[in-house]
This record gives structure tokens, C-alpha cells and sequence, in this order.
């Protein structure tokens, strides 16, 4: 109860932020920087004020968000999946780490937008070359975090594992991936951030549909309300994102919040 | 049906065991008994192939061991890092049963059997973090129990729990494990323990650790935490492992003598 107030509490320099920037805002009267009633109402004009039975999302909300949030969790389940196999195979498999480690670095070091040219001649312009850049660039995460959740699987739990005779596939299923999944999550959760901001990169370079696109649209037809909307926007999703993460991940990972505690 | 045929380990230039010869007979309870750091890890270890020896043999049935043999279960000491903690009481008993090739329900049945006979039908769905020490070593021991091994090697196993648990864990081990006729082979480095629970108490010296002795257990009766442990009988023996594990001959008086491990030597 006390806690809940205090975190309360200690919102009070939101609302303090929006007056005064509000202020500063209109006695200033730039138009790159409308006031936030300015932003809001642009925000609800094109994309919140649609019919009850959308959610109240206009087509314009649907059309634009769409393709972008479709395009970012195809890519991050992609670079989930293959991140985990990659790690697993890193991890667990003697000497493939040894060959495959300076490339990784190398592939690593590299900043995925620049990698747009090279993915636009691989797939040429649209879909696929988006997705490409997202899951090149959040792989890594994913990639590193099983490697090292893998590997550091306790030894007991193994002992019993070769005790007890698990199958190969046991083994992996019931015991390294449990037991590497708490460094997993971490991973994941990193790369969904990322995601966002590649999704709206790729978008900003070729493609003519999404978030990316349209936050392009309103900056060319100096729309500056529309393109602090989108921002906001952003803002809002990487929040969403982040809190139904965590919801996931506190029922996967519930025993290990648990046997932390206690332990 | 285990026999241990000139048994030695090094680990690089330290020799951990050395030559160790035993013979354990189908349905015995033997407990092997020495000193801190005499190789009674390496010893079980290598029985469960866990570690390859570096000299001599095991044979199981006859057969020389390579690798974990089949029909083998093992009770570690520490049930933090052998129970699994993503999994309830039921699933962590159930799942070395899938290489047994039995069905979903077959199995948790199985499982649910081996928790009621250690007294735990209740906590087939807790989660091992919510458990205390000693009902995770009982889950350990329901493991060991479902997946009807023909040789059950203990390692410390009450080690890490607290007196009274300790004394109702060993009634457990003797109740249960015994009643199934199964081999048991028990390590520990409580010469009390080694005595009471043990059909036959085999002492190792310090290391590198090779067999100083080999004593049968007889006890009138089932065994009783009270009763057993007052029969002149049973301090006797513990007085003669305690002296064995000391490394110390009968003759030389054992007033005083503190080398050795924990449990002081009574003359009666």
C-alpha cells in the first residue's frame, strides 16, 4: 500500500514535464516543436479516432501499423528461433564455437542499416530485405545469451541427466534449454527493443508502407505535430512490448523468480 | 552383482583411490565409510561412470561397466543441483521413466507411488523450491525408487540436512529401499550412520583410499534409531569403524586423539 502510493507519488514529475513543456511550447510558437495538446490531437485525429468496432483505430492506424508489427514479430520469432538453434550448437557442440567465434564477432561489429544496400540487391525492395535487416540485427542477443546460458548449465543437473540415461533429446529439451531459458528471456527481451528501432530504420530506407514510412510522410510535408505523434507512438509500443513481455516471461519463468528468492 | 576389481583413480599425479577390491552381493546394504577427501566420491563416481577410472575395473552382473550402466540410480547429496527446479515433485520423479518407453499416465502413476511410499503423495505438484531440505532429498530418494534400479548408490546422502531429518531419512532408506531388494551402496563419512544403516560397513583409509576394512553388521531386529544405537553391540562396531576410518590400531589408546573425522570414539 505504501509502495503503491509513493510510486505514485513519484509520477508527479510527468504531469509537471507536459505543463511545462506545454508552456514553453506555445510562448515559444515553433513549429518544430508544437505544444502536446498540439501532438495529442494530431495522434487521435490519425490514428484513434476510428469505430468502437476497431478499437477505435482508424484504417489509416490499421494500414500503418500492420505491416510494421507484422513485420517485427515475424523477425524477432525468426531471429528467435534461429538465435536459440545457433547458441544451442555454440554452445554445446566441442569446436564449433573455436571456428565459428571471429566471424560471429566480425558479422556482430557490423551496423545492420548499412547492411540495407547490400540486402536490397540480395532480396531487392520490400518485405523480405525489412526482415533481413531486423533479424541481422537482432540475433545477436539471442545468439549470445544461449550460447552462455548453455553453457554454463550446472553440472549436477547434467550428472543426473547421464545418471538417470536421458536420451539425447531429453537432455536438451528437459534440462540444458529449462535451465539455459532465464538467459534466453534476457536475450529475447533485448532484441524485441531492438526490433523496434530496426523496423523503423528499415522502413525509413525503402518501403512504402509502415511507421517508418508514414513518420517519413508527415517530415516531408512538414506535418511536425504528425511526426512527434510518431514518436509517441514508438514510445508507446517499445512500452507495450516491453510490459507484455514480462508478463510472458513471469509465467515461463516462474520457478526461477521463485528458487531465486528462496535460495 | 557390483564388484570392484583393483579400482584406482589418479587425477593428474594425485592418486584419489587406490587397488580398490569389494564385492557387493544382490540385495545387500553396504556403506562405505572413511575420511574426508579418501576418494569416496571418486569411488562412486566411477561405479556410476560419471568418471572413467584410470586403473581396473567395475563389473556389474559380471559385465565389465562402461559408461552409466543401466539400471542404476544415484541419490547425490546435494538435491539443489539434481532435482530440477522447473519441474513439480511428480514431473522430477516421472522423468527418468520416458527412457523406460511407459506412457504419460503410466508414468505419473508411477511417480505418484514412488512420493506416496516416502511419505510425500501431498507435494506431488510442489515445486522443489518450495520444499525443505529434507522432503527434497525424500523426492530424490521417490526418484531413485520409481525407476526400480537394481543398484541405488547414495553419495552423502543426508548430508546436507539437519539431525532429526537425518535419523528419519535413514529409516526411510532401510524401510523402503530395502523392502524392494534393492543393492544399495551408500557413502558417507559418519561412522554412526555407516553402522546403522549398513548390512556391512566397508572402511577406507585416507587417500589416496584403498579398503582397511570390511565388517558385517549384525543386529538383532529391525533397525530403531533408540534402541539400535544403545545395543552394546552397535557401539562396539562404531567404536571399531571409528578407529579403522582413523587410521589407529586397537592397541593405542584413542583418548584424545583428534586427527580424524568428527565423531569421538567412546570406550566402554
Amino acid at each position: 500500500m505504501r509502495r503503491a502510493t509513493f510510486g505514485v507519488l513519484r509520477l508527479w514529475i510527468v504531469p509537471v514535464t507536459l505543463i511545462v513543456w506545454e508552456l514553453v511550447t506555445r510562448a515559444t510558437v515553433s513549429p518544430f516543436f508544437p505544444p502536446p495538446t498540439r501532438i495529442v490531437e494530431q495522434f487521435h485525429a490519425m490514428w484513434l479516432s476510428g469505430p468502437a468496432s476497431q478499437l477505435l483505430l482508424t484504417d489509416r492506424a490499421l494500414e500503418t501499423f500492420g505491416p510494421s508489427l507484422g513485420r517485427l514479430l515475424l523477425a524477432w520469432v525468426i531471429a528467435g528461433v534461429l538465435g536459440v538453434a545457433l547458441g544451442v550448437a555454440l554452445g554445446r557442440i566441442r569446436g564449433v564455437a573455436d571456428y565459428a567465434d571471429p566471424v560471429l564477432q566480425f558479422l556482430r561489429a557490423l551496423p545492420p542499416p548499412l547492411l540495407v544496400p547490400i540486402f536490397f540487391a540480395l532480396f531487392e525492395i520490400g518485405t523480405a530485405t525489412q526482415l533481413a535487416v531486423i533479424v541481422f540485427g537482432v540475433i545477436w542477443p539471442v545468439l549470445v545469451n544461449t550460447t552462455d546460458g548453455v553453457r554454463a548449465v550446472d553440472k549436477g543437473f547434467l550428472e543426473t541427466a547421464r545418471v538417470f540415461q536421458f536420451s539425447r533429446y531429453d537432455i536438451l529439451r528437459r534440462v540444458i534449454l529449462p535451465a539455459a531459458m532465464p538467459k534466453i528471456f534476457a536475450g529475447l527481451r533485448l532484441s524485441l527493443s531492438l526490433a523496434l528501432i530496426l523496423m523503423v530504420v528499415s522502413e525509413l530506407v525503402g518501403s512504402n508502407s509502415g511507421i517508418g514510412y508514414s513518420l517519413l510522410y508527415a517530415q516531408q510535408s512538414y506535418d511536425y505535430a504528425g511526426v512527434w505523434a510518431h514518436i509517441v507512438l514508438l514510445g508507446v509500443l517499445g512500452l507495450l512490448f516491453n510490459a507484455l513481455f514480462l508478463v510472458a516471461e513471469g509465467r515461463v519463468l516462474s520457478w526461477h523468480a521463485h528458487a531465486r528468492r528462496t535460495v | 552383482m557390483l564388484e570392484l576389481v583393483d579400482l584406482g583413480h589418479n587425477y593428474g599425479s594425485y592418486r584419489a583411490i587406490d587397488r580398490v577390491n569389494l564385492k557387493v552381493a544382490q540385495g545387500e546394504v553396504v556403506c562405505i565409510v572413511g575420511p574426508s577427501g579418501c576418494g569416496k566420491s571418486t569411488l562412486l563416481r566411477s561405479i556410476a561412470g560419471l568418471i572413467k577410472p584410470t586403473g581396473g575395473t567395475v563389473l556389474l552382473d559380471g559385465k565389465p561397466v562402461d559408461g552409466s550402466p543401466e539400471n542404476l540410480a544415484v541419490v547425490f547429496q546435494d538435491y539443489s543441483r539434481s532435482l530440477y527446479p522447473w519441474m513439480s515433485a511428480l514431473a522430477n520423479v516421472g522423468l527418468p521413466l520416458r527412457r523406460r518407453g511407459l506412457d504419460k499416465k503410466k508414468r505419473d502413476a508411477a511417480a505418484m507411488n514412488a512420493l506416496e511410499q516416502v511419505g510425500l503423495a501431498g507435494a506431488a505438484a510442489k515445486f522443489p523450491w518450495e520444499m525443505s531440505g529434507g522432503m527434497q532429498q525424500r523426492v530424490s530418494i521417490a526418484r531413485a525408487l520409481a525407476y526400480q534400479p537394481k543398484l541405488l548408490l547414495m553419495d552423502e546422502p543426508f548430508g546436507s540436512v539437519d539431525a532429526q531429518t537425518r535419523e528419519e531419512l535413514e529409516d526411510l532408506t532401510l524401510r523402503v529401499c530395502a523392502h524392494h531388494g534393492m543393492t544399495i551402496l551408500l557413502i558417507t563419512h559418519d561412522v554412526d550412520e555407516s553402522v546403522y544403516v549398513g548390512d556391512r560397513v566397508v572402511v577406507l583409509s585416507k587417500a589416496p583410499g584403498t579398503v582397511v576394512g570390511d565388517l558385517p553388521v549384525q543386529l538383532p531386529g529391525p533397525r530403531d534409531q533408540i534402541h539400535t544405537r544403545e545395543l552394546d553391540a552397535f557401539v562396539r562396531l562404531r567404536a571399531e569403524v571409528g578407529r579403522l576410518v582413523r587410521g589407529i590400531t586397537p592397541q593405542r589408546n584413542t583418548h584424545g586423539n583428534t586427527h580424524g573425522y568428527g565423531y569421538g570414539v567412546e570406550t566402554r
